[in-house]
């Protein structure tokens, strides 16, 4: 047992506990507010008329069952389960008498609400355990008060607080109302790992009954009397801006009640770094339902004119960042040949150890590659939207969003609102990826509420959802690798750059094996605007490093694991460098257990394998990926991963997120592009945005943890980045060729040898 | 505007309506059933899969004035209590990730459940082919639906 301050969200944990009404639970949660019957036959726990706040995360009812508020945004990536699961492990409930709330936004109580870069675990991990183990504390000094003994010789087990010297003993519900009037404790203790009885269980998603039965649940889904439906309409190309419009023919629609500009964000506003948005200038059109909006949509005429090029000022979290926006029609051709000429050039050195330029012209082999991905969109299934009620002084808005604690603070400046003004519902988001950390949706919902001096919903079709931007940049890297007579890796070159940003990681594997390695970055300007894409920047240099090594393990004569392996044991034993970000021992053991699992030297007959292994948000994934062929088209047949994530909170359900990530990996690897001609991008809905489907991804799954104590780090992301590499690898085994750019499906590489 | 009797889930109701109007916006603005989701609006995602006299349609692509007496089913009405087998299996095998495309990757199996109770993997692959996951939850969608088949022989 561990005690431990309680430093982490204290301020969460000390309020006035006093007895609150049954009602108040009801008004968390939008879906209940709306549809209380539906959610009363639903649930199978319901929480009494009284109950007693312990803290921010959990109510406790007089017949002991407890509520856990889930802090953070839910899009899939299961915390609205897991997070809970923690907090119940500690405080020694059983999770069948848990219910579980998503909660809504509020930066006092819950802190740093952001769903993205697969932090939500490895951040919340102490606080959503000292909420649970400080609630049980004062439970259990409850109880030790109301018996008169001492709190030591009480033991606790599935929310019963016994005594054995007194044959004392008590549910939690009994003991709730005293222990909430008492005094926070400045340290509790908290669990060992091996005393954890719900952390490490598979549980299933606490809001699978009502997407089975499609309850409302989404802010597509979401209700609220009178509420008029919005949509906007915004230049067709990046390089476009709003010129004029003439809402006449499209106001006089049936069903359209307004039809005006909006300004998302005012020129002299100062940017924050998810506040990315190409189209600042939008027409909104406002009417009385969805596809009287649509059909208005299409007649509304507007002109549009180039813009100019111009700067802005972002702040990057504290850092002041000038951001150049060029003017211009831009085209994927284009962008290829830029990128080709900047990667003959030298660039810009971010890290350089030994003499790379002197091994490399003395080197008994070479190998030189070069690779490049093409921008992709998110493609949420649901597409962006978001609800606005705006009134002069406050702002109810409710919807899909990764970012609340960033979105907020925009809506309230750009509303002219203190952001305590600013309330926001967090539904459960139809994915995310990255995209809905960019909350410009919620900004525009708020501005056309306010304009139109209704509740709107602002929905965005597939259209405008694929065709607004922050999309995964296109990215070019070359990697050079030298061996010596005896084979052994001796220097190493990796230089990388895109549009508009670079995806180097100069510290990542292979630094820190080789004693000459040099990292070199560059970046083009474009008016296309980016965002987070699951794994930013990883997402590239994973597969692209790892179809790399491939090759030279090749060229070298080895066997590509035991390859990886050799250079991590230096990495281990005599590391080059200081900065190097991961553990060589950590991505050594992912190797060695993906070796193990998929019994990797006994290659099934007709199948062909490839393997790789990255670390990214502090975690470390190995995939080997068997591919047969189908004729001329190689398919997937089984993935094996290992993954070293430290403690799995809920391991079916970070498996199925690991299934998915590989599936995502697949399917973005083999036809994920969104090309542009003069500045509109070409894909605009999934009759052309090609997405895997059933019959294209892999027929057979396996996910596998590595055992650990170690404080859970992320598992959204790290399992998909690798999947690029080991399937390049695959291919290349079943074709005999090897891909240098994505997608994979309508590369054409030639034969090799 | 028209006025269009349509029989849903068993029910008769009466929507006055633009005979253009999709039955996915008549479902989810006129009638409250926000079971069946919006993802594309041109059939490719399957996302808005209802029954329509037992059979998958996309309900994007199905004007009002389609529809007539046939009889339409969504996720709503698919079983009274939730406990439809191919319900029942996605529980089984916890297949949801973000959830928002499983209500039609939910009636498109049913549907192929109800014309082949005991499908081969590949025709599983085949009618469901239509429904995508950006979530990637593919390989559980396929387990789930060889045991809602098996639970029902």
């Amino acid at each position: 047992m561990s005690v431990m301050k309680t430093h982490i969200g204290r301020r969460a944990f000390i309020r006035n506990t006093s007895l609150a009404s049954g009602g108040l639970v009801l008004g968390f949660s939008l879906l209940n507010a709306c549809k209380p019957k539906d959610v009363k036959t639903m649930a199978a726990l319901e929480m009494p008329k009284e109950w007693f706040e312990m803290n921010a995360f959990l109510k406790i009812g007089d017949n002991g069952v407890v509520t856990i508020m889930s802090p953070n945004p839910e899009f899939g990536q299961g915390v609205i389960t897991s997070m809970p699961m923690i907090v119940a492990d500690e405080l020694d409930v059983d999770w069948k008498n848990v219910l579980v709330e998503q909660a809504n936004f509020d930066q006092e109580e819950y802190g740093w609400q952001f769903t993205g870069g697969s932090q939500g675990i490895r951040r919340r991990w102490e606080g959503l355990r000292m909420a649970g183990a400080t609630a049980k504390q004062m439970l259990v000094a409850a109880a030790a008060e109301t018996w008169q003994v001492p709190a030591s010789e009480i033991t606790v087990s599935n929310g019963v607080l016994s005594h054995t010297g007194s044959e004392r003993s008590a549910g939690y519900g009994e003991m709730a109302s005293k222990a909430s009037k008492l005094e926070v404790p400045e340290e509790v203790s908290l669990k060992e790992v091996k005393d954890f009885t719900i952390i490490g269980t598979s549980q299933k998603s606490v809001e699978n009954q009502k997407i089975i039965t499609g309850k409302p649940l989404f802010g597509l889904d979401y209700q609220f009397d009178g509420a008029l439906v919005a949509m906007v309409v915004h230049p067709p190309a990046f390089g476009l801006q709003l010129k004029s419009f003439d809402g006449s023919r499209a106001e006089s629609m049936p069903g359209i009640t307004n039809v005006f500009k909006i300004k998302t964000l005012e020129e002299d506003f100062a940017r924050g770094y998810f506040d990315t948005n190409a189209f600042t200038d939008v027409v909104a059109i406002v009417g009385k339902s969805t596809w009287e909006v649509m059909n208005a949509k299409k007649q509304l005429d507007v002109q549009w004119e180039p813009i100019a090029g111009s700067k802005f000022k972002m702040d990057r979290f504290g850092t002041q960042v000038d951001v150049e926006v060029p003017s211009g029609l831009e085209s994927t051709e284009g962008h290829y040949t830029q990128m080709d000429e900047m990667a003959t050039r030298s660039g810009t050195t971010t890290r350089k150890d030994g003499d790379p330029e002197g091994v490399f012209a003395s080197a008994a082999k070479t190998l030189e590659r070069s690779y490049t991905c093409p921008f992709l969109a998110h493609n949420c299934m649901e597409p962006m939207n978001f609800f606005a009620h705006v009134t002069e002084d406050m702002a109810k808005l409710a919807g899909p969003l990764q970012a609340p604690v960033l979105t907020a603070p925009t809506v309230a400046a750009r509303l002219g609102m203190p952001v305590e003004n600013v309330e926001i519902e967090l539904t459960r988001m139809g994915g995310g990826f990255g995209r809905r950390a960019y909350g410009h949706y919620a900004v525009e919902a708020a501005l056309i509420s306010r304009e139109a001096q209704a509740s709107v919903k602002l929905v965005y079709t597939r259209e405008d959802d694929m065709t607004f931007g922050i999309y995964r940049p296109s990215y070019q890297a070359t990697y050079k690798a030298a061996l010596d007579e005896n084979n052994n890796l001796v220097a190493f070159q990796v230089k990388a750059g895109g549009i508009p940003e670079t995806p180097l990681f100069a510290n990542r594997f292979p630094a820190g094996t080789v004693d000459n390695y040099l990292a070199q970055q560059w970046e083009i300007n474009s008016n296309i605007t980016i965002g987070a894409f699951r794994a930013p920047r990883s997402n590239f240099m994973a597969g692209v490093e790892q179809a790399f090594l491939d090759e030279v393990a090749e060229l070298a004569g080895k066997d590509p694991i035991e390859f990886r392996l050799e250079l991590l044991q230096r990495a281990k034993d005599n590391p080059v460098g200081e900065n190097n970000e991961y553990d060589p021992e950590r991505l050594a053991g992912v190797l060695r257990l993906v070796r193990e699992k998929s019994n990797w030297s006994q290659v099934p007959s007709g199948t062909h394998r490839g393997v790789s292994a990255y670390f990214c948000h502090n975690s470390y994934a190995a995939h080997v990926v068997d591919v047969v062929m189908d004729g001329e088209t190689p398919k997937v047949e089984k993935v094996v991963c290992a993954i070293d994530c430290g403690i799995v909170i809920n391991p079916d359900a970070a498996a199925n997120m690991a299934e998915g990530a590989i599936v995502d990996g697949v399917g973005n690897a083999m036809y994920g592009e969104l090309t542009f001609k003069d500045g509109s991008p070409q894909q605009k809905n999934f009759d052309t945005y090609k997405m895997i489907r059933h019959a294209e991804a892999p027929k057979h799954i396996e996910v596998h943890f590595v055992k650990n104590e170690v404080d859970p780090t992320g598992m959204g992301e790290p399992p998909f980045p690798p999947v690029f590499g080991a399937l390049s690898n695959a291919i290349y085994k079943a074709t005999g060729r090897r891909h240098y750019r994505q997608p994979f499906a309508t590369d054409r590489p030639p034969l090799v040898g | 505007m028209a006025n269009f009797n349509l029989n849903i889930n068993g029910k008769s109701h009466t929507v006055d309506v633009d005979p253009s109007t999709p039955m996915l916006w008549v479902l989810r603005d006129h009638l409250n059933l926000v079971g069946t989701k919006y993802g594309c609006g041109i059939a490719q995602c399957g996302a808005c899969t209802v029954h329509l006299d037992g059979t998958a349609t996309r309900s994007c692509m199905l004007t009002v004035s389609m529809v007539g007496n046939s009889e339409i089913t969504t996720i709503e009405g698919l079983s009274e209590n939730g406990d439809h087998p191919v319900q029942k299996a996605w529980l089984e095998v916890d297949v949801p990730q973000c959830g928002y495309c499983q209500a039609g990757q939910i009636m498109t199996a049913s549907a192929l459940l109800q014309k082949n109770p005991n499908p081969s993997d590949e025709e599983i692959e085949m009618a469901m082919n239509g429904n995508i996951c950006r979530c990637g939850t593919y390989i559980r969608i396929k387990k789930a639906v060889k045991l809602a088949a098996e639970s029902n022989t």
